[in-house]
């Protein structure tokens, strides 16, 4: 407004006094600004502590002359109790996690999806909030409770219908596990849905799009990285149960050649010998090497995932 | 008045819970004229658009009563809701782009309504974008994110998706908060252009907007209409109603 390249003058009488902030409000900044800073770098503390530790616990074993690190990511012969050769490959036990984390999630993200969507866009708040009582529910269930599942109820079922020799397999795993990442999958793809503004619900509904199609041409696209991030954490459940596996797969360790062949998961071998392993010993540090291996697992897991993420970004 | 009119609102009210924000309207919209509403905040011009095309639906707690016609089909229980919408465009005051391609955003509602074929597709989003006065800017970069336009660019992004289901009625619902002068400007004059093929009711807060383009202008306070009439009337030194004179002069409101 003022067009004159003269600063005004603050009139006559018009003191300044501006409210200035104590030293113990600037001190208190500070300090929790300090604490904040300390919890963002304990996650990553306590990250590379735990790998620390693990592998501190595996090394000694990599140099000695009667184990090879080629023996124990490919071979299939894991007996390390034996008296005159021992030999730890845990090649069976790499498959046999990553045949039933596959089945699970075969099982687990088109139903988990799909319930994510069915309770976000498609049915009435009342029927929603049952359900998704009943989700949490489902997710709070131990795992030790649905090991026991699969051992008594899904094992008899499924020698009934299959007719396998064993009911405790790669299939009643699978199951099992699916069972329990689909609530996972479920609550964290329905906050990725939810987080999609109505905005574009609304844009797509007055362009004439039905609820499907606004489902699948918006919505979906919109989602997409927090689905994504939904079935990785299913993934990485899968990929870490202990208990229910244990229980309900056999136990056996063999390359499976079926769905209904018994295998043996990489965390189940180490939850079942490492209580019996003298601490020290090769046995002992081979399993810790299995906590490395699984440690790398689900490392390359979610670096794929983020690469697929910023790609889908960049686009 | 030889014309049946292309939309006939008959004793309209609407509330969102207890709170009244349409106390009975009855217009008509011609078919080809543009229509202008203006009105402060808060007199219910955006919920009388979002009752045209029934995404008042998707309010819970809002209540309607009246008839509503569009090409004397009674909106609100109409048996097609999807081909309702499909009759009208809706731009939004602040630019919606989907987080699709350009593309994308704009072969939307044609894909939904089941034109599948490409040639099809791509000459329709081309004159899309020409209409909307924005295909010289992004034609080299369909594939690219719509939401990565800058803010008036998305906004004739939004009104190319709205002509692309080809509707009847286009409604503007604040078009130019968000774009530059030079920008509102030429799509005016796509506006001007438009109305030889449809029907274009535009919801400004520039009452200079209004009488620049409509035919026909309708003053909106606080869920009632105050006066509608020819736009030269309620420009003119001497509406109807005092009211109106103050508002478009900027006395109160």
């Amino acid at each position: 407004m003022n067009s004159g390249a003269m600063p005004q003058e603050p009139a006559e009488g018009w003191a300044v006094r501006r409210a200035r902030r104590g030293l113990w409000a600037l001190a208190g900044e500070r300090l929790l600004e300090g604490l904040i800073y300390l919890c963002g770098i304990s996650a990553i503390v306590f990250v590379l502590g735990i790998f620390f530790f693990v592998f501190r616990e595996a090394f000694p074993v990599l140099g000695k002359e009667n184990f090879s690190l080629t023996q124990f990511l490919f071979s299939e012969q894991w007996y390390p109790t034996s008296a005159t050769n021992k030999r730890y490959g845990v090649l069976a036990m790499i498959a046999g996690t990553l045949s039933v984390t596959a089945l699970a999630m075969v099982l687990a993200v088109p139903f988990g999806l799909g319930a994510a969507i069915y309770i976000s866009e498609f049915c009435g708040s009342r029927v929603k909030e049952t359900l998704k009582i009943v989700i949490e529910l489902l997710a709070a269930i131990p795992s030790v409770v649905w090991g026991f599942v699969g051992l008594t109820v899904m094992s008899r079922l499924i020698v009934q219908y299959t007719g396998a020799p064993v009911g405790v397999n790669i299939l009643n795993g699978g199951i099992i596990l699916a069972l329990m990442s689909v609530p996972i999958i479920v609550s964290i793809g329905e906050d990725a849905l939810k987080a999609v503004p109505d905005q574009y619900r609304e844009a797509g509904i007055a362009l004439g799009a039905t609820r499907w199609q606004l489902v699948w041409r918006v919505l979906l696209p919109a989602a997409k990285t927090g689905l994504l991030a939904a079935v990785l954490l299913g993934v990485g459940r899968a990929v870490g149960e202990t208990m229910a596996v244990l229980m309900a797969t056999g136990h056996a360790v063999h390359i499976p050649h079926s769905l209904l062949d018994s295998v043996r998961t990489l965390t189940a071998n180490i939850a079942a010998e490492l209580g019996e392993a003298p601490e020290g010993s090769d046995h002992y540090r081979v399993l810790f090497l299995t906590g490395v291996l699984l440690f790398t697992l689900t490392f390359i897991v979610n670096l794929t995932a983020d690469f697929i993420v910023r790609g889908i970004r960049k686009k | 008045m030889a014309e049946p009119p292309c939309i006939e609102i008959r004793d309209l009210r609407l509330a969102y819970g207890p709170k009244e924000v349409l106390r009975g309207i009855s217009l008509d919209v011609l078919p080809n004229e543009i229509f202008g509403v203006i009105g402060p905040a808060q007199s219910g011009k955006t919920s009388l658009l979002r009752c045209l095309n029934r995404t008042i639906d998707f309010v819970p707690t809002a209540r309607v009563q009246g008839t509503i016609r569009v090409d004397g089909d009674e909106v609100r229980r109409t048996k097609d809701v999807f081909a309702l919408r499909r009759k009208i465009g809706m731009v939004a005051p602040l630019p919606v782009g989907l987080p699709l391609s350009i593309y994308d955003n704009v072969a939307f509602a044609p894909r939904c309504a089941g034109l599948t074929r490409k040639a099809d597709l791509e000459a329709m989003v081309e004159q899309c974008l020409r209409q909307a006065a924005l295909w010289e800017e992004v034609k080299d970069r369909l594939d690219s994110l719509g939401t990565r336009l800058s803010g008036g660019q998305q906004q004739r992004l939004t009104i190319a998706r709205a002509l692309s289901h080809q509707p009847e009625i286009l409604c503007l619902d604040e078009f130019s908060i968000a774009i530059d002068p030079v920008t509102t400007m030429r799509i005016e004059e796509v506006l001007k252009e438009l109305r030889a093929h449809m029907t274009i009711i535009l919801v400004t807060n520039l009452t200079q907007q209004a009488r620049r383009l409509a035919d026909r202008t309708l003053f909106l306070w606080n869920g009632e209409i105050v006066e509608l009439d020819r736009t030269d009337v309620i420009f003119s030194e001497q509406p109807a109603n005092r009211k109106t004179y103050e508002y478009v002069n900027g006395i109160f409101g």
